[in-house]
């Protein structure tokens, strides 16, 4: 038995995919989902194999509740009115991109398609997280979930990142968020225009950056507005100055 | 035509300086001892006041080699042949009016003619003064010339840009409508034809009022109010719609689908990033002579970002100021999780005149 769960914010979006389902005996719809929220936290508590995702929707989009799940076993098939999406669909391994309004046929092929997905050995875990955006799309939010909480930083909003082993440990206006991830992945999502690696362990929003005073003979400290003091290497050093001279 | 005597203003401006500079050369001749004050003032007055006109020849010198595309070489000679032969000519009728005004001022023929050198100079001087000052006009014209043409290419490019704007419709409307029909017509296949009909509806006002300059607010709310009710559709019970128009507003006349984009914003910033549902409200108001339409919505300030987000709300600006210029606006900012666009435009009943 395939258990599926449908996520789409508008009823009858979710009525066709219901629909097109009924007709296959193997796949049980075990529950839907009106908002990214909600899928997050019912694809972790149920854990089904297989995912109907809308991208727009209230609260977080698609790829954003996506990259909350662990996406493991899980196969994506995306169903939305937007075409622009496609590439980054592929890109973190979707299924299938359907879009709407789609036929029973065009949606069984996708159907057949994941199920031919889950005969397989499972994709690498976490290619899904890792690329939940397609590159030259940087991060405007990024999504942290703390318990049963979802937080949402938005990332002009974000000061610097520190690497703590597999998480990185995201500075907001004061407060404090853990997010499993490594600061290079982390890294490649940032724009870089706005954000810069100054060190093996810390990321900087480049406007929070105050002064920079010199520490040891090959380092630097990065003073932040709030007084902060940030590790900067050697070679951190050399770009931190390139982009801030850039900056003006 | 002559620039400078094209223009009363401009003629009156030349001349006056003009004289100011034959003044000076009178007084370099009185002060020289040359002539005195009066005969110098008699008798080389009237000889630069029609010289004056004898150097506005010097436009079409200034024509045929224009600045920066004749040949330099070409160029110096002209500059110098023009003045040095304008020059003579003053200094021959000069000694000509000389010799006739001698019978008032004995003597001052001899006078002059002693300074003829120094007179050759003052006249050269005051036609290549008139050659910088024709090519000064030149350029100036040229320039407002090109700024014209730029202001006309750009309200073209405008219009085109408009006309497009106007047929368009927002194709993720349609493909969603589409789906949410495809929906029905196994749930609910008399609701189905209910929207198709809607969304029929809309389709061809749409297209009838896009090659319209005008149309009247009462019709432009009639398509919002289509446009609703096919997302009241789609969304169910969670978009609901406020109405707050004043019935008097309805015959006055605004732009058409200038409202459209706002409403449709609030629908999609509004109703669709919230799963509780959301209001829009539309309202309408005419007082002393103008006319101010708002549209709210509540909506989620934590939502994931948007594409195209505040393309359409600059694109009514726009298509107000090229209207109304600053007799119309746009205010549009989220104020305690509610977004309010008002948009205030003169109360016409009809088109404005070009």
């Amino acid at each position: 038995m395939i258990r599926a769960v449908i996520v789409d914010d508008e009823d009858l979006a979710r009525a066709v995919a219901r629909e097109f389902l009924s007709a296959h005996p193997d796949i049980e719809v075990v529950a839907e989902c009106a908002d990214g929220f909600e899928c997050v936290k019912t694809v972790q508590e149920l854990k089904p194999d297989l995912l109907l995702l809308d991208i727009q929707m209230p609260k977080l989009d698609g790829f954003e509740a996506l990259e909350l799940i662990d996406a493991g076993r899980l196969a994506v098939v995306f169903l939305t009115a937007y075409d622009q999406y496609a590439m980054r669909a592929f890109e973190i391994h979707a299924v299938d991109y359907l879009l709407k309004p789609f036929s029973k046929e065009r949606f069984d092929a996708a159907i057949g398609r994941a199920r031919a997905r889950l005969g397989q050995s499972p994709p690498r875990a976490g290619d899904l997280a890792a690329a939940a955006r397609g590159p030259g799309q940087f991060l405007e939010r990024i999504v942290v979930q703390d318990g049963a909480r979802v937080h949402v930083v938005a990332a002009d909003k974000l000061d610097w990142v520190e690497a703590q082993d597999d998480y990185v440990s995201l500075h907001s206006q004061g407060r404090q968020y853990l997010k499993q991830q490594t600061i290079s992945s982390l890294e490649e999502r940032l724009d870089p225009s706005r954000f810069l690696r100054i060190h093996r362990s810390a990321i900087v929003n480049l406007e929070r950056v105050a002064r920079i005073e010199p520490y040891t003979k090959d380092s630097r400290l990065a003073i932040l507005a709030d007084g902060t003091k940030l590790p900067v290497s050697r070679s951190g050093y050399a770009r931190l100055r390139e982009m801030l001279d850039a900056r003006g | 035509m002559h620039p400078i005597l094209a223009a009363r203003g401009r003629l009156a401006l030349y001349l006056t300086a003009w004289m100011a500079m034959a003044a000076l050369c009178v007084s370099i001749l009185a002060l020289a001892g040359v002539v005195g004050w009066v005969e110098g003032a008699a008798v080389l007055g009237p000889v630069y006041f029609v010289y004056s006109f004898a150097c506005l020849s010097t436009w079409y010198l200034c024509r045929a080699f224009p600045l920066g595309v004749a040949r330099l070489s070409i160029l110096v000679v002209a500059l110098a042949a023009a003045p040095a032969a304008l020059s003579a000519l003053c200094v021959a009728i000069l000694s000509a009016h000389a010799a006739f005004a001698a019978r008032w001022f004995p003597g001052v023929d001899e006078r002059l003619a002693h300074a003829g050198p120094a007179l050759f100079g003052g006249g050269f001087f005051l036609a290549l003064l008139a050659i910088a000052l024709h090519y000064v006009v030149l350029a100036f014209e040229a320039s407002r010339e090109a700024e014209k043409r730029e202001a006309v290419a750009r309200l073209a490019a405008r219009d085109a840009e408009l006309r497009a704007l106007k047929a368009q419709v927002n194709p993720h409307f349609l493909f969603n409508s589409l789906h949410s029909i495809s929906a029905l017509t196994s749930i609910d296949p008399a609701e189905a034809r209910q929207m198709c009909i809607l969304l029929a509806d809309f389709l061809r006002l749409t297209l009838a009022v896009g090659d319209k300059t005008s149309i009247r607010l009462g019709e432009e709310l009639a398509l919002a109010r289509n446009y609703l009710a096919v997302e009241k559709i789609r969304f169910r019970a969670r978009l609901r719609v406020e109405e707050d128009l004043a019935p008097e507003c309805d015959n006055f006349v605004v732009p058409p689908l200038l409202l459209q984009p706002l409403v449709e914003n609030a629908v999609r910033h509004g109703v669709a990033t919230l799963s509780e549902g959301a209001f829009v409200r539309i309202s309408a108001r005419c007082a002393s002579g103008a006319l101010r339409l708002v549209v709210e919505n509540n909506f989620d300030p934590e939502a994931p970002p948007r594409r195209s987000g505040g393309l359409g709300l600059k694109n009514v600006r726009e298509r107000l100021r090229a209207r109304h210029g600053a007799q119309a606006r746009l205010d549009a900012a989220p104020r305690g999780g509610v977004f309010r666009a008002a948009l205030e435009l003169p109360a016409e009943t009809e088109e404005p005149s070009k």
